[in-house]
């Protein structure tokens, strides 16, 4: 049994956590299930269907990148692609450059090759906008420098990095270069040979496909070495049988990823994103988080805003929506579930009661007016009824 | 509207809190669980000896969220939890490492339950729509129309009571406050759950202070000041008698409690016990069992329950320490406005600076204050 209001007439505006499947991601996943299930490194007839499904998704992914067939490596998603990337490509005595603001997935791998793995590493910290300079990324190489790792959009503040620069840098400086772009993935258009990455990693379930799966390109050449090693799967450059409903799925969402970037659909979203910002930016006490605010107008992907409301403990507000029928995402959960504030936040300068304070709306492709409405209603409403109980407006908090 | 009033459950993940919101539930009421996240247990896993991997049955642990979730998705209701991690340190841990580098011993659940944890949770079960908050706690709280006050009582199960550590409530925080297990016996509250199909009705009681795994607080305390990079104050000096003569030295008063007897460090024809800390002269003086005994106390920082406040003496029992039976004592107002002095009829052994002190008349709290 599952609350009430879990069910019915919910607002979802968490599209960077995760993605509803869309149907015909359910439909084209359904015969691999029971019908053909073999496994495609079998030989035999079930196995080649198997098989023919996956090259078929493979052939899609080559055309989301921009490259070739024999570059797309299947994997078990976005931390598979990130940690595959830092792990599979430094070496110690190496340096790596990468971002404060990057995904934990990133984060965590740089942490570790810089503890244990006697790498070198440089965090480069973001603008007050959330931008990342690439002279800060110029400044930062070293002889040394073999990897450069720099996500493509954020996924707190929606802000676009600026990839295309940070890869001629990369290509000047000899180091190879890997972008996370799980968060912009069929948000906006990908091509790898005009970034100029080596790497780049995706993410199914964060595009209307399912979740466990995602996709490395994997630039030919590029030295990697693989994470989990085992048969001679993805031309030995992932070991373990195919997840073939979930390539399947990842093919399906990707091809209806593309089809989504040409119909003019993310502009609708972007204006109902602006229309949110917008109303919300009315209610006193309430300001945008990077993306511009410091005046340097930034790029944005079209589904993301991140606002800070004074007096409001983030994580109450986000529970007391939620209660309300609206899913939003304030900072990141911690080990047991509860909100940490967004380090994304705090590298880009807010304080940790701001960052507390700051909660992300994130939209989907299928958000509605109505959608924005409801919580262009629920929001201040939820917001004054924080503030007249809020031991920082009382003055009982230090 | 016509909705319902909303009950925010602190859930831990034990018997008593997932039987109390089950109770509750059963009865039809609209329950928000939360559980408050208050420290990380594995923050100072494997230091100067405390354990690697947490016990459960540990608050805050992984597996009591993940049990309190289990319970709260077979109730069917919604489950939150509650980052109080920064406040939990700065309400409950610091204060609790400052008494006891200044030789006291402090009770940190009371020092959650007063500043941090109703207080808290009220604030919490507001800001999501929320009126009132439940806890597993075994206490009796409800109205008297004649006093108009908010009463706290000793529960049924008087093996369990905890009012020793809610003397802090505030009539505030009473009123909007419910303790659904207060009429039942622990066994009751295990069938309670075993009926109810609670997959935890076997689990054990929590013994231990929450966050600090394994109970032996002088590894926490070596710990935590390391990881702030803060060192150890020297406390070293003298063991004297009660009458002045120094026995000996030791190592720090914080590696003492007073009614000590263990690790004293002097040998002696008859047991000797921790009579006194002193934390200016770092003198701790020991003594008999019998010089142990004193017939009186004063406690600080009094929160009045049953009465307004106290203006003549009054006949209550007193009790010094969770594990101590109540003893009669004449109670008068103290010195300063938020003080009582407590004259027992018989001596009571190791009355300790830093626990409290609550009054009871009958099965009512009085009130109650921190031991000066």
């Amino acid at each position: 049994m599952l609350p009430e209001t879990r069910g019915t007439n919910r607002v979802y505006m968490d599209a960077n956590a995760t993605t509803p499947l869309l149907a015909e991601v359910v439909e084209a996943m359904r015969p691999y299930w029971m019908e053909t299930f073999g496994n495609a490194s079998s030989i035999h007839l079930d196995g080649q269907r198997a098989r023919t499904a996956v090259d078929q998704a493979r052939e899609i992914l080559a055309e989301f990148f921009h490259c070739h067939e024999a570059e797309v490596v299947f994997n078990s998603g976005g931390t598979e692609g990130d940690n595959t990337a830092i792990f599979g490509m430094v070496r110690p005595g190496d340096h790596l450059i990468t971002t404060s603001i990057e995904h934990s997935a990133v984060l965590q791998a740089a942490r570790r090759v810089g503890g244990v793995g006697g790498v070198d590493v440089t965090y480069v910290d973001p603008e007050p906008s959330g931008l990342i300079d690439p002279e800060a990324i110029r400044a930062a190489l070293r002889p040394q420098t073999r990897l450069i790792s720099v996500m493509l959009a954020n996924n707190e503040t929606g802000v676009l990095q600026p990839v295309e620069e940070i890869g001629r840098i990369a290509a000047e400086a000899g180091a190879f270069f890997h972008i996370d772009a799980v968060q912009a993935a069929g948000k906006i258009p990908l091509d790898v040979r005009r970034i100029g990455c080596h790497l780049l990693s995706i993410s199914a379930h964060k595009m209307h496909g399912p979740k466990g799966v995602g996709a490395l390109f994997v630039r030919r050449g590029t030295p990697l070495e693989s994470l989990l090693v085992g048969g001679s799967h993805e031309r030995r450059r992932r070991a373990g049988t195919e997840n073939v409903p979930g390539i399947v799925g990842l093919g399906k969402a990707a091809e209806l990823a593309m089809k989504s970037l040409e119909d003019g659909v993310w502009d609708r979203v972007a204006a109902l994103r602006d229309r949110l910002e917008t109303g919300l930016l009315r209610l006193y006490g309430t300001g945008l988080n990077g993306a511009g605010s410091d005046g340097k107008p930034v790029t944005r992907a079209a589904n993301t805003t991140n606002l800070w409301f004074d007096q409001v403990e983030g994580e109450a507000l986000v529970i007391a929506l939620d209660l309300k029928g609206v899913a939003v995402s304030g900072g990141s959960a911690c080990h047991s579930g509860a909100t940490e504030p967004s380090h994304v936040l705090l590298a880009m300068g807010l304080d940790k009661t701001r960052a507390r304070a700051s909660l992300r709306f994130s939209l989907l492709k299928t958000t509605s007016d109505a959608d924005v409405d409801r919580v262009l209603q629920v929001v201040p409403e939820a917001v004054s009824q924080l503030r007249t109980l809020s031991p920082i407006a009382a003055g009982t908090l230090g | 509207m016509s909705e319902q009033q909303t009950i925010a459950v602190a859930m831990s993940g034990g018997v008593d809190s997932s039987t109390a919101a089950a109770m509750l539930a059963r009865e039809g009421a609209s329950i928000v669980g939360l559980t408050l996240q208050l420290w990380d247990q594995t923050r100072l896993a494997g230091k100067h000896g405390i354990p690697d991997a947490p016990k459960a049955g540990r608050c805050c642990s992984l597996d009591d969220v993940y049990d309190a979730r289990r319970v709260a998705r077979q109730l069917g209701i919604p489950y939150y939890v509650v980052n109080q991690e920064a406040r939990f340190e700065q309400d409950v841990v610091r204060p609790f490492v400052s008494e006891y580098l200044a030789g006291r011993t402090p009770i940190p659940c009371s020092l959650c339950n007063n500043h941090l944890k109703f207080d808290q949770l009220l604030q919490t079960a507001r800001s999501i729509g929320a009126e009132r908050i439940a806890t597993g706690h075994y206490a009796i709280n409800e109205y008297d129309p004649q006093r108009g006050r908010w009463i706290l009582k000793r529960p049924a199960d008087l093996a369990k009571d905890q009012t020793y550590f809610l003397f802090g409530l505030t009539q505030e925080q009473l009123a909007h406050t419910l303790f659904p297990l207060g009429r039942l016996t622990k066994p009751e509250v295990r069938e309670e759950a075993r009926r109810q199909g609670l997959a935890l009705a076997e689990k054990p009681d929590s013994q231990e202070i929450c966050f600090i795994p394994g109970g032996d607080y002088k590894q926490f305390l070596t710990a935590y000041l390391e990881e702030q990079g803060e060192t150890m104050p020297e406390t070293a000096g003298e063991l004297v008698a009660a009458d002045g003569a120094v026995l000996g030295r030791h190592e720090g008063i914080s590696n003492f409690t007073v009614g000590q007897r263990k690790g004293l460090g002097v040998s002696s024809p008859t047991p000797l016990y921790v009579l006194q800390i002193d934390p200016a002269s770092h003198r701790v003086t020991v003594g008999a069992d019998a010089e142990l005994a004193t017939t009186t106390l004063r406690a600080n920082q009094v929160n009045w329950i049953s009465i307004a406040g106290l203006k003549s003496p009054m006949r209550v029992k007193v009790k010094i320490r969770h594990r101590h039976e109540p003893a009669w004592a004449t109670l008068e107002p103290g010195p300063l406005p938020d003080e009582a002095l407590a004259t027992f009829d018989e001596p009571q052994r190791a009355v300790t600076p830093g626990q409290s002190a609550v009054f009871y008349d009958g099965d009512e709290v009085v009130g109650g204050g921190w031991i000066v």
